[in-house]
Order: structure tokens, then C-alpha cells, then sequence
């Protein structure tokens, strides 16, 4: 397979990378407010029992000389984390009565 | 409930005479007319802060700020002597505005060996001299030592770079902290540099979201999903350990048990997978030892102190990182919000995930704050209602709008002694 972004061992989550595997706080955010309960439910599910797993694995390189597949599941954790604040706090996409209230990621560290 | 000491006089407002106790208005926040006073009054004249020294490292690193409520662009820029200097952005020639990049409105930061205007090509200095005129000998005996950049009165606090638009300062920066906020001089702020920036543009007067983030009574209310749903308790209060104010500024210390060591049901499970969350990462750094003015009421457990810095800033800090908010008003009922968080720099994985969890939790939580604020302008727009109770643990929301008014004030009375 040429089309595989993630490292091997986590070869069964191949099929969210294409949706959350994003670089930037602002994607990621603009993905979940896209998303239904329902996918982001379905991706919390497959992807929660590992994440500490995820974290150990890509904890075994220093911050800037990560491997692609390993900085492609660094955001994958991300995007777990994002989606656990809809699933796990809020039972909704947005944060309960945030109503039409906008705060924006302008900038942050990477990966 | 009440599990923290009051002041000797019953409460903590009592404690500060000149507060009261009555009921307040909020006209200070719908008022246009207040809003051009507080344009003059407070915000030509009080110290603001518009960035941190990180922000300017080297030789010819600049930043501008739009100060809407102030009217004035200002450059701020590290010369070659390490000096960190501020400017108006305008260009001395035609008044053009000297440093933008795409948009004029827009502001822009980089590096560069002088500024240069777009529209005749006239260069500055990092100091601020004009170096060129393009076609000299055009003009009539130009004085070119005449023509330098309008300087800004700047200063450094512990690292926080803070600009004063008046002519002449009435307090240097450091008086104008005063002692509480000063007796955070020796905090680290230049190891927490790992930045989550963000920027937000609400629907209500600057102060209206100020007040969200000097009370923590409208906590169990407003964020009751700060608990896991298992374990709330519907009637659940807050206590904040120590208030405290000194001339303009305010200071909310809280008390407690640090989350992690709670039961694990008081936490999600992303917060047990990620070992960080609400409150930040469980685990502190060790980034030295911390000064005693971090936690001024000697509360212990101490939990967070948040300084609230007039007019429009908030410094909060954890212990091992801080957050920080700007309230800048854009009009009376409009106003763009600055916040970051702030963290030493990550050295492995694990630890910049924790960050990244601290700066998510962050902003959902903001969100319902923020979420709070066309409502709340709306209703006080009204006009149906011009006087608020507000209890002991709202000292710091009273103590804003008292302060407010007072510098408000003071200008008019010193204008009209100039009109008489």
C-alpha cells in the first residue's frame, strides 16, 4: 500500500486518517463542527482504547526529527482529543451555550 | 459554605470601603458617550500591555498593534542597541500608515533593517530617524532630525512590554503596577514560551467579558460540564480563597484539591489517558522557585492566583504555566479578545500533548463565557434594569466598573478646571 499515513501498528485507523489527520487547531476544530455525532462517536470508539498506546509509540522520538507516519498519528491524538471534549463532555459538536461565539487558534507549536 | 476566612469586617467587599455594597450600573458598558470618555481616560492614558519581549528577539524583530479604542497603530521594534522602542505607525511625510502588510487594518510582525513607506519610500530606522528622503533636494531645506518616527512611551515588565499613549505618562510603569502585581517580578515568565495563541472578536462591551473571568459564582452554573455528569451535585457553590486589590488592579487566589489527586470519576477519561486537562498538566515542571506574591493570601492548598492588570489584562497563573487575556474595545458594544497559554517548551511528546490538551479545554469553556456575551449586551442595552446586586464573591467585577468610572471621572474634572 503507497496510500498509508500512519505507522503500521496502527494500520486499523487507516480509514480516519484522511478526515482528522490535520496539521493545525483550526482544522481540526472546523472538522468536528462538520462532523456528526455519529462519526465522531464512531472514531472516538476505535481510536480511545489506543491513545495511550498512540502516545508511548510516538513518545519514543524527540519533537523535531519525527517520522511522517508518526507526526500523521501525533495528529490523529490530536483530533482524539478535540472530538473527546464533543463526545465524552458536551454530547454535541459544539460546547453547550457557546451559541454564536467564535475564538480562533492563530498559532501554536508543531507538530 | 463558607470554608475560607473573611476579612476582620465580614466580607471581603467591606473590607474595601469604597466599593459599597449596593446594587451597580452597567451604563459604562452601553453608553457610547462613556465609550469615547473611556477612549481618552483610559486608554490614552493608563499603561497597556501589547506583547511579550519574546516577541521581539532579535535586532529589527517588530510587531504593530491596533489600538482602536486609543485611535493609534503602534510599531513596536528591538534596535540595534537591544533597546525595545514603540512607535506611532505613520509615516512622517504624508501620514501614511508606515508598516502593514496585505491590509492596512491588519496588524503584521517580522524582521527587518528599517522600515520603509510604501508610498514615496522614506526609511526609518530601527531607531525611529529618518534615514531617507527620496528626491531630498525636492523639498525646502528639510530638517531630516525634525521628521523621525512619533515615539510611544515603552517599558518592560518582567518581560511584558507595555506602551503608554499619553503625552506624558502620569506614573512610571513600574508605579503604576504597584506592589501586588510587582510581587510577581521574579516569576518565570521567560521559560514558559511554548505559545497556543487566540484571537476573538465578541459582541459586547471589552469590560462585560472581563467580569466573566473575575468571578468564578457563575461557575457551577455556566460550566457545570467542568465535572463529569456522575458526580455533580446540582447545588454545588464556589469559594474563592482570597480577593484582593491594590490601586487599580485586582487579584482572585482559589484553593483546592489539585484535580488529578481527586477520585478518578471527577475526571473524563480523555483527561486520565492524557494526564492533563481543565487545570492544565498534572504534572508541574520544575521551572524554580516561585515568588511569594504569587499567592499574596498564603492560601494553601493554593490552586491559581489571576491577576487582573487595568484596564485589559488578565495574567493567570497555574504554578507551572499561565494564561493570559487582552480585551481590546473595538466600539461601545465590541471588542477583540487576545488569550494565550503559555507552557515551558515541550522536550518530549507526552508533554506537548498535554499542552495541547490545557489549550482545547481552554477554549470550550471560553466558548460558553463567550457564549454568554450578545445576550447580555442585548439585555443591558434595554435599559429596563440599571441596578445589579452583586454578592462578596463578585468583588472584582464591582471593583472594575468602580475603577472605571473613577478615571472617567478624574478626566472630566481635570477638563473641565482647563474649560473654566
Amino acid at each position: 500500500m503507497t496510500d498509508t499515513r500512519l505507522p503500521s501498528a496502527f494500520a486499523e485507523l487507516e480509514p480516519f486518517a484522511e478526515t482528522w489527520c490535520l496539521a493545525t487547531e483550526d482544522e481540526r476544530w472546523n472538522q468536528r463542527l462538520a462532523s456528526s455525532m455519529a462519526d465522531m462517536r464512531e472514531f472516538y470508539d476505535a481510536f480511545f482504547p489506543r491513545v495511550e498506546e498512540a502516545i508511548d509509540y510516538c513518545d519514543k522520538f524527540s519533537l523535531d526529527d519525527m517520522p511522517d507516519d508518526a507526526v500523521n498519528l501525533l495528529r490523529l491524538i490530536y483530533s482524539l482529543v478535540m472530538v473527546a471534549m464533543a463526545v465524552e463532555i458536551f454530547k454535541q459538536p459544539t460546547p453547550t451555550d457557546s451559541a454564536d461565539a467564535v475564538i480562533t487558534r492563530i498559532s501554536e507549536p508543531a507538530p | 459554605m463558607a470554608r475560607w476566612p473573611k476579612p476582620a469586617e465580614g466580607s471581603w467587599t467591606e473590607h474595601y470601603p469604597q466599593l459599597g455594597t449596593g446594587p451597580i450600573s452597567f451604563r459604562d458598558s452601553t453608553s457610547p458617550e462613556f465609550y469615547e470618555l473611556e477612549r481618552d481616560a483610559i486608554f490614552k492614558r493608563a499603561w497597556l500591555n501589547v506583547g511579550r519581549v519574546e516577541e521581539v528577539a532579535r535586532v529589527g524583530s517588530y510587531f504593530t498593534k491596533e489600538i482602536e479604542a486609543a485611535r493609534a497603530s503602534v510599531i513596536v521594534v528591538k534596535g540595534k542597541d537591544q533597546q525595545i522602542r514603540a512607535f506611532h505607525n505613520v509615516c512622517r511625510h504624508r501620514g501614511n500608515k508606515l508598516v502593514w502588510n496585505d491590509f492596512p487594518n491588519e496588524e503584521t510582525r517580522g524582521t527587518c533593517r528599517q522600515f520603509t513607506c510604501k508610498y514615496h519610500g522614506w526609511r526609518y530606522d530601527l531607531a525611529g530617524a529618518l534615514t531617507f528622503v527620496q528626491q531630498e533636494s525636492e523639498f525646502f531645506d528639510i530638517d531630516r532630525d525634525a521628521y523621525g518616527l512619533r515615539p510611544v512611551h515603552c517599558d518592560v515588565w518582567n518581560g511584558f512590554i507595555f506602551v503608554n499613549l499619553d503625552r506624558e505618562p502620569r506614573q512610571t510603569l513600574r508605579e503604576f503596577l504597584g506592589p501586588m502585581v510587582t510581587g510577581l517580578d521574579h516569576y518565570p515568565f521567560d521559560k514558559l514560551t511554548e505559545r497556543y495563541d487566540f484571537v476573538a472578536h465578541n459582541n459586547s462591551n471589552w469590560k462585560i467579558f472581563a467580569d466573566a473571568f473575575q468571578e468564578y459564582y457563575h461557575v457551577p452554573s455556566l460550566h457545570p460540564q467542568q465535572v463529569p455528569a456522575e458526580v455533580r451535585d446540582p447545588n454545588a457553590g464556589f469559594e474563592c480563597a482570597h480577593f484582593q486589590i491594590d490601586g487599580p488592579h485586582r487579584l482572585v487566589s482559589t484553593a483546592g484539591t489539585r484535580r488529578w489527586l481527586l477520585a478518578p470519576e471527577y475526571m473524563y477519561p480523555i483527561e486520565r489517558a492524557t494526564r492533563s486537562g481543565l487545570v492544565g498538566p498534572w504534572r508541574t515542571p520544575d521551572i524554580g522557585e516561585l515568588p511569594a506574591g504569587l499567592n499574596p493570601g498564603g492560601i494553601e492548598p493554593w490552586g491559581i492566583s489571576n491577576f487582573q492588570i487595568f484596564p485589559n489584562l488578565e495574567i493567570l497563573v497555574y504554578g507551572g504555566w499561565y494564561l493570559l487575556y487582552r480585551y481590546w474595545p473595538t466600539s461601545h458594544n465590541t471588542h477583540r479578545f487576545e488569550a494565550y497559554t503559555a507552557f515551558h517548551p515541550a522536550g518530549t511528546v507526552r508533554e506537548r500533548v498535554e499542552h495541547e490538551v490545557a489549550a482545547v479545554v481552554l477554549k470550550e469553556f471560553a466558548l460558553q463565557d463567550a457564549g454568554m456575551l450578545g445576550g447580555t449586551q442585548a439585555a443591558l442595552e434595554t435599559g429596563v434594569v440599571d441596578e445589579f446586586p452583586l454578592n462578596d464573591q463578585e468583588i472584582l467585577v464591582r471593583h472594575l466598573h468602580k475603577v472605571v468610572v473613577d478615571w472617567v471621572e478624574a478626566y472630566q474634572r481635570e477638563h473641565a478646571l482647563v474649560r473654566a
